[in-house]
């Protein structure tokens, strides 16, 4: 079992997010005495009894103001069986690119409703936005089940219909969990509540503890973005040529054949080098160092992939755009792409159609993509890239649309169709 | 922060993983930016920092110069240390003193003789002066709520100034670098290590550190519930009174700031057990400037300080 997991909190506001994190946070015992005291301190100034969670992961001025979550934040925290970093997103609709940040790095997503309100708006786009970016797995925590009594038929209907959603979003039965908990009380967060008899499943922590987080799949075809030409030049090594960068995707062994996108050109790998000595084998997420046994002109920039599997070398793109920004996305605008190491200009052509993530269908030629919405596009790239499909090699599926004139990040792009 | 246990082989292939995130960003910038800087005091994190800038170029030297602002109050095993790093990687290291800041009136001695707060101005004329476009920082999330919230890629305006409710999005590992002249991305390559993987990985790579985190024997008086040393940031005051004790440091900043904790941890190992069974936090046990208001870390971060 894999010793960490990245989870990430999506819902929508004053659903109890935070306090779900602070909550958990405190139940693992991963908050120290003085942070305790300064939030006691807190609530107490604000006429409250009991410390309000929530003031242990709210840190920003306007957002204790306010009392919501503006920014996305990551936490740390660990029980004797795992470790979690949990991506923290804010509910309002205005920032939902947030929760897209958030969740394009988590194995697991936390889908917080309220027990009163039920599957909302927000809880449909939010799912789909995670199903989108290949979030594997999703908890559904009916949140203050405390205020409609603990009640069983009120938990049902809601995990079912939620149930239901996630399956047509692609999510099967068994790679969602519904938990009725309390945050605020600490109901089946990490202690099994006596008031929910009738729940036999897990709590949530306990599900975040034992969930099985699949590992990338060891077959997957070699993929290495070249980021920096490391030439010291030095009495040392004069003649040290090596291409630094982290494995995207499969693994790489000495002697293994690759080749060079976009210009093709062929070569083995001579040997892996890392600061601490040569390695006989390295996989996806390690930084390292590959030197190739022919003398070819390689710079940042440019893939270095399994030559028996190669990417798509193309110079135009049919990808899903999570449009992220307030500028509007029109047909005919001129962008850049980051695609791996590599930026290139690129130009917006069709825009073929906009998902409904509340009907879960899609309209033809929408006109424009405007703040959170999903459509699909093709761009036209200044120069070839090798690209993979999102579902199959994420890492290489994986873009961002980026204006040319103040570098805002305007859109997460993935490769391929990701929607009917 | 989680607690801190000596690492598991589970936890060993978490550094690992943190290793590489921070090689990876480290060569992303190098690869993106015209004239990057690393900020160093010497401290832990920006001694780790370093460390992992080493290894990220290997075989070929750092590709950047350090910065170091300078309170002028400063312990003496740190500028040591500080100089003979330097001096042992060939580094280049810019010194921005805050004392010159003073001197020529660009900035005011506080009344409470904290010079920490006065770092921004320094660090902002330095960065503008040298044209550094970025500058990595060791700051954690998980040491403060405001800096839970910071991008790894994290843009300033032309002021130097943090607006977190504009942050650009941060997805998968593709970080945004663009900015426009006379914007900074501040870099945070450390930033989802907690305490304890800083101070594991520090075991594991036999990182030397300034022998101030260490237990020492030293002369210390209480302030505001700290044991502060003397220095020439004013004290003892003539009702404070020196004892000497068996101390460390938990974190290295300006000296009149940083309290030492009583100790006997004089090993890595040693200050692992220790810190896995504090019910405190490192900066709410010794450092007085988190203390001055509740949003004082956002609050000087939004001004330009890290």
């Amino acid at each position: 079992m894999s010793s960490l997991l990245r989870l990430a909190t999506a819902g929508s506001v004053d659903d109890g997010k935070s306090t779900l994190v602070g909550r958990l946070l405190y139940d693992t015992k991963s908050v120290l005495a003085d942070q305790l005291d300064a939030v006691t301190r807190a609530s107490v100034d604000k006429g409250l009894s009991t410390p309000d969670l929530s003031l242990l992961v709210d840190g920003l001025r306007s957002e204790r103001e306010q009392g919501i979550t503006i920014d996305v934040a990551y936490r740390y925290f660990a029980t004797p069986r795992r470790s979690f970093v949990l991506a923290d997103t804010p509910g309002h609709v205005q920032y939902t690119r947030n929760t897209v940040t958030g969740a394009s790095t988590a194995q697991l997503a936390v889908l917080l409703v309220d027990a009163r309100k039920g599957v909302i708006e927000q809880t449909r786009r939010h799912a789909a936005v995670l199903a989108l970016l290949g979030v594997p797995n999703l908890v559904l925590a009916v949140n203050k089940i405390d205020l409609v009594g603990y009640d069983e038929a009120t938990f049902t209907v809601i995990a079912e219909e939620f149930a239901e959603h996630a399956a047509s979003l692609g999510y099967e039965r068994g790679s969602v969990l519904a938990v009725p908990v309390s945050a605020l009380v600490g109901d089946n967060v990490a202690e099994k509540s006596a008031k929910t008899p009738w729940y036999s499943g897990p709590t949530l922590l306990e599900h975040l503890e034992t969930v099985p987080v699949a590992p990338d799949p060891h077959d997957s075809a070699f993929r290495f973005p070249v980021q920096y030409v490391i030439r010291p030049r030095t009495a040392d090594h004069p003649d040290y040529r090596g291409y630094a960068g982290q494995i995207a995707a499969g693994t790489v062994r000495p002697g293994d054949e690759i080749v060079v996108l976009p210009q093709g050109i062929r070569s083995r790998v001579e040997g892996i080098d890392t600061a601490d000595g040569p390695l006989a084998e390295a996989g996806a997420g390690t930084s390292v160092t590959l030197l190739l046994t022919d003398d070819v002109d390689i710079s940042r920039g440019d893939l270095i992939a399994a030559a028996d599997r190669q990417p798509t070398v193309t110079d135009e793109i049919t990808a899903t755009l999570c449009w992220l920004s307030a500028k509007a996305l029109k047909p005919g605008a001129r962008v850049l792409v980051k695609h791996g190491t590599r930026t290139v200009q690129a130009l917006v052509g069709e825009l073929h159609a906009r998902f409904d993530e509340q009907t879960l269908s899609s309209v033809d030629d929408p006109g424009t993509l405007e703040l959170n919405d999903i459509g699909r596009v093709t761009l036209r790239l200044a120069e070839e890239i090798g690209v993979d499909d999102y579902g199959v090699s994420p890492r290489t599926g994986a873009f961002l649309v980026i204006d040319p004139k103040d570098g805002d990040t305007l859109a997460a792009g993935l490769v391929g169709e990701r929607f009917a | 922060m989680t607690t801190l246990e000596p690492a598991t082989d589970a936890a060993q292939d978490n550094l690992a993983a943190l290793e590489s995130e921070a090689i990876h960003i480290f060569r992303e910038v190098a690869g993106e930016f015209d004239r990057p800087v690393i900020l160093f005091s010497g401290g832990k994190d920006s001694t780790l920092l370093l460390h992992l800038a080493i290894k990220a170029f290997w075989p070929a030297p750092v590709p950047f110069p350090l910065l170091h602002v300078d309170t002028g109050h400063n312990f003496d095993e740190v500028i040591d240390f500080r100089d003979r790093v330097v001096e042992r990687h060939g580094l280049r290291l810019v010194v921005a003193k805050v004392q010159d800041w003073i001197d020529d009136g660009r900035l005011e001695e506080r009344a409470d003789g904290m010079r920490n707060p006065l770092q921004t101005t320094p660090l902002l004329d330095t960065i503008a002066e040298n044209k550094f476009d970025a500058v990595f920082g060791g700051g954690r999330r998980d040491e403060e709520r405001a800096r839970a919230k910071e991008r790894i890629f994290s843009l300033r305006n032309a002021f130097g100034q943090w607006e977190p409710r504009r942050q650009r999005p941060e997805l998968w590992n593709l970080y945004n670098g663009r900015h426009r002249p006379g914007e900074q991305v501040r870099v945070f390559p450390l930033s989802n290590w907690t305490e304890a993987d800083v101070w594991n990985y520090i075991a594991r790579e036999k990182v030397e550190l300034p022998s101030i985190y260490y237990a020492h024997r030293r002369e210390v008086y209480q302030r505001d519930g700290m044991w502060l040393a003397e220095g020439p940031w004013g004290g003892p005051r003539p009702d404070e009174v020196v004892k000497e004790l068996t101390v460390r440091y938990r974190t290295v900043g300006d000296g009149s700031c940083t309290g030492a904790i009583e100790s006997t941890a004089a090993t890595v190992d040693e200050v692992i057990a220790e810190v896995s069974a504090s019910r405190l936090t490192e900066r709410g046990a010794t450092r007085a400037d988190d203390r001055m208001s509740e949003a004082a870390m956002e609050d000087r971060k939004r001004e330009g300080y890290f």
